[in-house]
């Protein structure tokens, strides 16, 4: 297990590397620069100033050698700074990376929550009323835009009922848990019920297919009880290609939910890699690229893990021979 | 057990939920953008001059009646009352002596007086190279400043310019910044104003920051040293909501009492919240010098007819446009000249809607119907150009299409192709890389020479490094020549005739399609009074002292 270890978190090391370079490169290939956007918006400003301030944001060298004196500071522990916030990186990055952790942390367990019972639950029932009428929930669930369905809520329980807060992370002067949960219910609401219906279908998918194995039906010929069935027999199996999905998923956690946040004045990290983007922020835009790509290779990680506790066909050893 | 459990903490969320609504000695203010820093020199940002002007005051500003005023300073310097002198700087140059007191009582918010000291730092930062100021020509013309006392010092400017006593300069406090500017290059990541925003010492306006979480909100309550009137609220809270349906969602919720006009809801978002809720909210709408417009790339072989360019506006009916999707609230452009600004003339060309005419026009520059309606010319290609604008921008997206259509008829084939403003301004108008038409806005300041942006010498190319903002390639000698006229002469009867023709020229020429000056939509609840929209780039928060509720 420790060599696996060790040759994942290597190989996780070489893509990290590589996507600096690549990230760093996509940003650099866009069109124009920040001086460029700055110039566009203000007839005052002369080429002149347009020369000089180019050169003090250091855009006007190649963007190889951008690249290697980030790198190089990087390895030293500096991230630089962010032109968009006049701030260092990480004081910018963090505080945002925690909120998107709450935010999208209790909406992602809460939709797992839902989802794989009601998923289950319709496997079982696989082309009765009940599964019917989840399959319709799950639809209008994926079908629906995060940001009409945002709206529509705060419409509903803020302008309408008056009963939450329509955006922002808490009251200005208060600063007490109940406040910030309340702020959090609706963004929450929104992600939950924008992502419940895919994972309620995938769910469905694996475990109807899990439960046509044959082992399910030497399991009810043996005169097992459904839950049992269900539970140890099925569950277990039909879990390895959700975990797979999860982990992939799980750099979202990281990389924030855009709409929702936007949608919310929620200051998660969605938003912020978006603006970093567009406002040509190198470093805050790869910074944050790269954590999102870091937390999505150790969560491929903790799945292969995973899978070698959900069936003991899979070894690590078989895994490192690439079998 | 479990079920009351969970009514409890309902009922908690719902309590620490309520007290949304502001009191009416806080007000709430909504806007859609955060600024980028605070200082307020380095970078230029609209939302930034909206909160700093709440705290801090130019040398002089223009009114809302656009009369160039002082406000940090006693009296404003002019040739007449002997504060401006015109120097000889030999070698047959003149420069101009401006002498400014500032005024007796302005003190920074940590009890130090603002004084000369300040202005000759502020000059030192704003001139030099590596400072990161965004704009520094104004602070290159300055050649010396001499101080007279605490309170008073000369400017020495190497140019004699009509508008010589406009001095927008926003001074910063030596006190603070003095040692952190050791390092000019690392100065714009050192500056106070953003390792230290809610220092009292950088402020001396009405208020003072005392909170900021960035991309959130700032709070701002009164500044104990403020020497004006003293503000009526004492607790400002600027809540930044990026989205605008959401901001609109927040201001009937009652999370935030007023949309400002300057960062607030576009024009047909605000005509259409007038027309559900108008009867809660007192709705200000202010057309001012936001110039939307259509840069016509001239080395494009049919648009460097000028008959082309005339059918083409002949052709789009800018007064129903302005009437249909806007309500009238955007006046008709004729030329970029605001119709608010003095030196501001209707004696131009016009080009009303007319088809007829477009089509005549059209048929003596070569261009005659195809059989499927497109005019071609001797070649047989056809009439077909390219509309280009900010993708996503709904209301410029929406203008094309009409454009589109009404062009159509007089047998122009409007192709519309938008980008990501990143791309639209990062590189195809600022490298001249439109084909045809380019639709976005310009920005400017009362009585502002289009120096970078008609001026022959301005036009981006790869030999300048597309330096310069001329992205329509005009170049006309005497365009550049009434330019330099304007610009140093300081007769207003005589100036205001150079005006005249420079305006009968650009519509003469027409490099531009001009369509309409941009209104800005000031959502207030009825107990808010006092905010008064200037209509340029001066914001209401300069006189936000005088803002009251009822």
């Amino acid at each position: 297990m420790f060599r696996f270890l060790v040759l994942r978190l290597t190989q996780s090391l070489v893509v990290l590397l590589v996507m600096s370079f690549v990230i760093y490169g996509l940003i650099g290939l866009m069109p124009g620069d920040p001086i460029d956007l700055m110039i566009s918006a203000n007839p005052d400003l002369t080429p002149a100033d347009a020369a000089r301030l180019k050169a003090i944001h250091g855009v006007d060298r190649p963007l190889l050698e951008r690249y290697v004196a980030w790198l190089g500071a990087a390895l030293e522990g500096d991230l630089g700074f962010s032109r968009l916030h006049a701030r260092p990186v990480l004081e910018v990055l963090l505080p945002r990376l925690g909120n998107t952790l709450i935010l999208l942390g209790i909406a992602f367990l809460l939709t797992l929550a839902i989802a794989l019972p009601i998923g289950t639950i319709a496997a079982v029932k696989r082309g009765g009323a009940i599964d019917y009428a989840i399959n319709f929930a799950a639809f209008a669930g994926i079908s629906t835009p995060p940001f009409w369905l945002a709206l529509l809520l705060i419409m509903l329980f803020s302008v309408s009922l008056g009963w939450l807060p329509a955006g922002g992370m808490a009251t200005i002067g208060i600063d007490t848990l109940a406040d910030r949960a309340a702020y959090l219910v609706l963004p929450v609401i929104t992600l939950t019920l924008a992502s419940v219906g895919g994972y309620t279908r995938y769910t469905r998918a694996a475990m109807g297919e899990a439960l046509a194995q044959d082992y399910v039906r030497t399991a009810w010929a043996k005169g097992a009880g459904l839950p049992r069935i269900v539970v140890h027999h099925a569950l277990r199996n039909a879990l390895i290609p959700i975990v797979t999905i999860i982990a992939l998923d799980f750099g979202t956690l990281f990389s924030g939910a855009l709409i929702t946040e936007t949608m919310f004045s929620y200051l998660g990290m969605g938003k912020l890699i978006y603006d970093s983007v567009m406002g040509n922020d190198f470093n805050l835009a790869l910074v944050g690229l790269l954590l999102a790509t870091f937390v999505v290779l150790i969560a491929n990680l903790l799945a292969d893990l995973a899978y070698t506790l959900l069936d003991p066909r899979i070894t690590f050893a078989a895994r490192e021979a690439g079998r | 057990m479990l079920k009351r459990l969970g009514i409890m903490l309902i009922a908690a969320l719902l309590l620490a939920a309520g007290p949304a609504r502001a009191a009416k000695d806080e007000l709430v203010i909504g806007i859609t953008q955060f600024p980028s820093t605070f200082h307020p020199i380095i970078d230029s940002m609209l939302a930034k001059s909206y909160i700093l002007a709440m705290t801090r005051r130019a040398v002089t500003i223009y009114d809302a009646n656009w009369e160039l005023i002082c406000l940090l300073c006693t009296e404003l310097p002019t040739l007449a009352n002997g504060r401006a002198v015109i120097e000889d700087l030999g070698d047959g140059k003149t420069g101009i002596a401006l002498t400014v007191t500032l005024h007796p009582d302005a003190t920074w918010g940590d009890g130090t007086p603002v004084t000369s000291a300040d202005m000759v730092f502020t000059w030192t930062v704003g001139r030099h190279p590596q400072s990161g100021v965004s704009s520094n020509e104004a602070y290159r013309r300055i050649l010396s400043i001499d101080v007279v006392d605490d309170k008073t010092f000369t400017l020495h400017v190497d140019r004699v310019t009509f508008d010589y006593n406009s001095l927008g300069f926003d001074l910063l406090p030596a006190h603070i910044e003095r040692d952190r500017f050791a390092d000019p290059l690392e100065y714009k990541n050192r500056t106070a104003y953003d390792t230290d925003t809610t220092n009292p010492g950088l402020y001396f306006g009405p208020y003072r920051i005392v909170e900021t979480v960035p991309g959130a909100h700032v709070v701002l309550v009164p500044n104990p040293t403020w020497y004006g009137d003293p503000p009526h609220f004492k607790r400002i809270v600027v809540r930044v909501i990026e989205n605008t349906a959401a901001l609109e969602a927040n201001l009937l919720s009652g999370a935030i009492d007023y949309v400002a006009g300057e960062l607030g809801l576009s024009l047909d978002q605000a005509l259409a919240f007038e027309a559900r809720h108008g009867d809660r909210f007192d709705i200000v709408y202010k057309a001012g010098l936001v110039f939307e417009h259509i840069d016509l790339n001239l080395d494009n072989p049919a648009l460097a007819n000028v008959e082309v360019r005339r059918a083409l506006l002949h052709g789009i009916d800018r007064a129903a446009i302005s009437t249909q999707l806007f309500a009238g609230k955007q006046p008709v452009a004729k030329t970029n000249v605001s119709p608010l600004d003095w030196v501001y003339t209707d004696d131009v060309p016009d080009y009303p809607y007319d088809p007829d005419r477009a089509g005549a026009l059209l048929d003596a520059a070569g261009w005659t119907p195809g059989p499927d309606g497109i005019r071609v010319n001797a070649a047989g290609a056809p009439l077909r150009l390219e509309l280009m604008t900010t993708a996503g921008n709904r209301v410029r997206e929406l203008v094309e299409q009409v454009i589109q259509g009404q062009l159509r008829k007089i047998g122009v084939d409007i192709r519309i192709r938008n980008q990501p403003a990143r791309v639209f301004f990062g590189q195809t108008v600022t490298q001249r890389k439109y084909s045809a038409m380019a639709m976005f806005a310009w920005i400017s300041a009362p009585e502002s020479v289009p120096l970078t942006t008609l001026k022959s010498d301005q036009i981006p190319t790869p030999e300048n490094n597309f330096s310069g903002q001329n992205y329509t390639g005009y170049a006309s000698p005497e365009m550049d020549r009434l330019i330099g006229a304007i610009e140093v002469e300081l007769d207003r009867e005589t100036r205001r005739g150079l005006w005249h023709e420079l305006q009968r020229l650009y519509a003469t020429d027409l490099p531009v399609l001009p369509l309409y000056f941009r209104a800005n939509a000031y959502i207030l609840p009825k107990w808010l009074k006092g905010i008064v929209p200037t209509g340029h780039q001066y914001p209401t928060t300069n006189w936000v002292e005088t803002w009251t509720s009822e």
